[in-house]
């Protein structure tokens, strides 16, 4: 017997005590932080160096090496990444910055249709954000197709494709960072400044370039870093416009070529440039000051005064509203089209409801539903329970690698979603002691393993926000009124977490139905998950059948949207009675 | 009814090696008394408090409640009922389940519990608001529900960390009246922190000063008034002028020491002064113990009066005397004192006191 087998009863009854009264001797923390360490090391850290070895496994640094070589295909792609990367970072500034002006800055007719469905591109689920691009602008999309019958011209007016295509697509599922981002700075600055600056003789434009931009600048520059991440990671759209040399494609292209290795050199330098990222973000923020130092008067709308301007502005709102609808239009007109009906005409000819009828009756079609929801609920389980705890311990516990936790945490969300995938495989394709031994690439929890390394930070991010706003003395007062550890916890602070954690969860779950980009590099085909569902019937030229999925994920979303919002009004109801109880 | 002993209790945090929070505590807090904490922010009084509850573990040193060594036991186990400073009342429960946690936790049966927290609500008089929310009540009904929540368990020891400081002046005075009815009436032995010496004063059998961690002075209210132990007790307990005196003899229990007018008189002195003739002494004297009076001859001491104010009920002055600042509080002054007046000042020696630096 070894040794720690024969310690393993005496950990778990010494934990045991110890939750159930001593949570403050000075290795409590320890107790409930090592099993957190161990999930995040075996799930998170560990599955990194297994895909480094896996890059180095058939010929040492020779994969490396075409990243330097100026003909390969690897340096090729990775410039390819940080271009579309770099292109999007200036799209979505221009795009975000302008409409956050236009909308906080100015009062015109339409502003509240537009503002009510801002954010609404952004939040379908990465495939079917895509799919809805392709479907309106790629020259198979309405758009061009429309305007090229409008103008009677050869070939589609306006189509987007290439590299365009997947900017558009970046553009219009990412500028909501830029432009949240410059609305709280904006709402946040005191507007007397702007004022002193045209009191002194400034004109419009000098006022914006040094004063006003120069005071976005840390919200930019945050927004900047997010942006730069997500078009990284970014995955659908560079498959669905046909841009096959980005890190992400060619992970997946060395993937099912079955060359691991090199997939996983790929992986393993996305990888990489993305934590840097993280680093970078973390540090900014850390040092990054607030500089708004009065209080009292908000930022005055201005009226538009221009008379071309007052009969313009409305027409531009509903045109945007129109353009941010457009893709969940898109989506929905298609889910009733008849599968392969839709050939060069520009919207779909003949249209049914047999696509739904189809789902919900034919169990093999139903199947990918009943899949990503029952793997979702797993790991959305796995999500609170860990992230709960990581939570707490770094928010309320002291200990030595605090920071080190939620670091790793954050690791977790600045990987994208390949690279997630690259790495399970690399440590999970044979036995491993985190899955006791098993080999978990091929079976069924494989999925939910990853949609948990995922959306662990989701969980982890709104429950630690939660917990923010929670006075510690709260579960003082418990334990001193007799209750353990344990108690204390469960009926004070998670009780009051609550909110936060099903706010949390919800995302969580709505992310794993929706999830794809891992999904498709590790799905088996008895546990297809949806999107890969999608993707399948998109390929087989089943348009109507996709859609139909993707109208179900995205209404799921509303759904979940408006339950969340209900659930926020309570939260900050309980915020009242924090501030009442201080 | 039990006591609390502390016995050389220290707190170092892991951070600050260097400096203790708690410096080497002992002190004995009779069964059923009300015994006060009282000191400047960061004295240590609250680290003190929370270790007699079990949040923190003495680095050295014992505490007892009656027979038990409670030093490592945790909180749970401690039944003490504390009352927070920001009353810590769970948000999510009405004020019954507020008051009931503790008698959930002890598995008292629901009859019971009822019972008991009707009769904890009307002890402090909030009959009937069982059902209510936490957020619909104003700052001194959640102050006493804190304090219901802390009594219905019937703790060995009642533990109360500044509860009123977050209550405007007139309700301050009404509570702290009321908290000490509610203690002698259940006779429960009760440690209060507070850094309000008016509050310490009105409520305390006995009041501990701390500074720097540590105690300065164990005593009655009185003992602490009239006799301080040293120099910061006596400037942090009301107003007091501190006087540097020249030693012209002493005894066991007084020292006799030349005025700056030329007199002699005897002051009273504690035990182990160790003042001998030609030593100094610092004598407290509270500026309510000097009065105007005497001429050259025969007045303690004189000086110009360097500011003068009227509060209704004494006229402030402080006196430039050598170049040291006396204050004296003066009852029916006469009018039109002025500054820059040259005025004697008299002593009352019985009420002065001989204090170590």
């Amino acid at each position: 017997m070894t040794a720690a087998t024969r310690t393993a009863p005496a950990w778990a009854a010494a934990l045991g005590r110890r939750l159930s009264g001593g949570a403050n001797s000075r290795w409590f923390p320890y107790l409930l932080v090592l099993p957190l360490v161990l999930v995040l090391w075996g799930f998170v850290v560990q599955p990194m160096f297994a895909t480094f070895r896996e890059s180095v496994s058939a010929n040492g640094s020779d994969n490396y090496l075409q990243f330097l070589s100026s003909s390969g295909v690897a340096r090729e792609s990775l410039f390819t990444s940080l271009f579309i990367s770099a292109a999007s970072v200036l799209l979505c500034g221009i795009v975000g910055v302008a409409m956050a002006f236009l909308l906080k800055r100015f009062h015109f007719r339409g502003r509240r249709l537009i503002e009510a469905f801002i954010l609404v591109p952004a939040a379908l689920p990465p495939l079917i954000g895509a799919v809805s691009f392709q479907l309106l602008y790629s020259n198979i999309g309405i758009v061009p197709r429309g305007l090229q019958a409008l103008l009677g011209t050869e070939k589609p007016v306006l189509a987007f494709d290439g590299i365009a295509g997947v900017l558009v697509v970046h553009t219009f599922t990412m500028y909501p960072f830029f432009f949240l981002a410059a609305s709280a700075a904006l709402a946040g600055m005191d507007p007397s400044v702007e004022e002193a600056a045209y009191n002194l003789g400034a004109g419009r434009f000098r006022v914006w370039r040094t004063v006003l931009l120069p005071m976005l600048t840390p919200a930019l520059i945050s927004a900047s870093l997010l942006v730069f991440m997500t078009s990284l990671a970014s995955y659908t759209a560079p498959l669905l416009f046909n841009v096959s040399q980005t890190m992400t494609m060619q992970i997946y292209i060395n993937r099912t070529n079955g060359d691991l290795p090199m997939a996983s050199a790929y992986a393993s330098v996305l990888g990489i440039v993305s934590i840097i990222f993280l680093l970078a973000m973390r540090w900014y923020e850390g040092r990054r000051n607030y500089q708004s130092q009065s209080k009292g008067i908000s930022a005055v709308r201005r009226e538009i005064t221009n008379p071309i301007g007052r009969w313009l502005a409305p027409l531009a709102s509903v045109l945007a509203t129109l353009v941010l609808l457009a893709p969940v239009a898109a989506i929905a007109l298609v889910a009733f089209s008849e599968d392969r009906s839709w050939t060069t005409e520009v919207l779909p000819p003949t249209y049914t409801f047999e696509n739904f009828v189809t789902i919900f009756t034919d169990p093999k079609a139903f199947e990918p539903i009943l899949n990503s929801v029952q793997m979702s609920l797993i790991a959305v389980v796995g999500c609170v329970v860990i992230g709960v705890l990581i939570a707490y311990a770094v928010r309320r516990l002291k200990f030595v690698g605090r920071g080190l936790l939620d670091v790793a945490v954050m690791i977790a969300w600045a990987l994208p979603g390949t690279v997630v995938a690259i790495n399970l495989i690399s440590a999970f394709s044979t036995g491993n002691a985190f899955s006791f031994g098993q080999v978990l690439v091929g079976t069924f929890w494989i999925l939910p393993l990853a949609y948990f390394v995922r959306f662990l930070p989701i969980v982890f991010r709104s429950s630690s926000a939660t917990l923010a706003l929670i006075d510690p003395s709260l579960e003082d007062a418990a334990r001193n009124l007799g209750a353990s550890w344990l108690r204390a916890f469960y009926t004070i602070t998670v009780r009051l977490m609550l909110p936060g954690v099903l706010a949390g969860a919800l995302l969580a779950f709505v992310h794993g139905v929706g999830e794809f980009v891992a999904s498709v590099l590790i799905y088996t085909s008895s546990t297809v998950p949806i999107s890969v569902a999608i993707n399948n019937r998109m390929y087989s030229f089943e348009l109507g059948t996709a859609a139909a999925y993707g109208m179900l994920q995205v209404l799921l979303i509303f759904v979940v949207m408006w339950f969340s919002g209900r659930l926020e009004s309570s939260r900050t109801a309980t915020r009242r009675a924090e501030q009442w109880t201080n | 009814m039990i006591d609390v002993r502390l016995t050389a209790v220290s707190k170092r945090f892991a951070k600050s090696s260097d400096s203790a929070a708690v410096d080497d505590v002992t002190v004995t807090i009779g069964a059923g008394e009300f015994f006060t904490l009282l000191g400047p922010s960061g004295c240590g009084k609250t680290t003190t408090l929370r270790m007699v509850a079990g949040f923190y573990f003495p680095t050295s040193g014992h505490i007892h409640f009656g027979d038990d060594d409670v030093t490592h036991w945790t909180p749970n186990k401690r039944d003490t009922g504390m009352v927070f400073q920001n009353y810590a009342l769970f948000p999510h429960m009405t004020v019954a389940q507020n008051v009931a946690y503790g008698l959930k936790v002890r598995r008292v049966s629901r009859a019971d519990q009822a019972r008991r927290v009707t009769e904890a609500l009307e002890q402090v008089h909030l009959a009937g608001y069982g059902d209510r929310r936490i957020d619909a009540l104003s700052g001194g009904q959640q102050q006493r529900v804190a304090l219901a929540r802390a009594l219905v368990i019937r703790p060995r020891t009642m533990l109360l960390d500044e509860p009123l400081s977050n209550l405007d002046a007139k309700l301050r005075e009404e509570t702290r009246a009321e908290i000490r009815r509610i203690q002698r009436e259940s006779g429960t032995t009760s440690i209060y922190v507070t850094h309000d010496q008016a509050e310490a004063m009105a409520m305390s059998d006995r009041i501990a000063v701390m500074e720097s961690g540590r105690v300065q002075q164990v005593g009655t209210p009185h003992e602490i008034y009239y006799k301080p132990a040293n120099a910061f007790v006596a400037r942090f307990i009301g107003r007091s002028n501190v006087l540097s005196l020249p030693v012209t003899g002493a005894t066991d229990d007084s020292v006799a020491v030349r005025l700056p007018g030329g007199a002699t008189i005897d002051v009273g002195a504690p035990a182990g002064h160790g003042l001998g003739a030609g030593d100094t002494a610092l004598v407290s004297a509270r500026p309510e113990h000097i009065a105007l009076g005497g001429d050259d001859d025969t007045a303690a001491m004189r000086g110009r009066i360097s500011h003068v104010e009227f509060t209704g009920m004494a006229t402030n002055i402080s006196v430039d005397v050598d170049g040291n600042e006396v204050m004296a509080a003066l009852i029916d002054a006469p009018a039109g004192l002025q500054l820059g007046d040259v005025v004697g000042l008299r002593l009352v020696p019985e009420r002065l006191w001989v204090v170590k630096p």
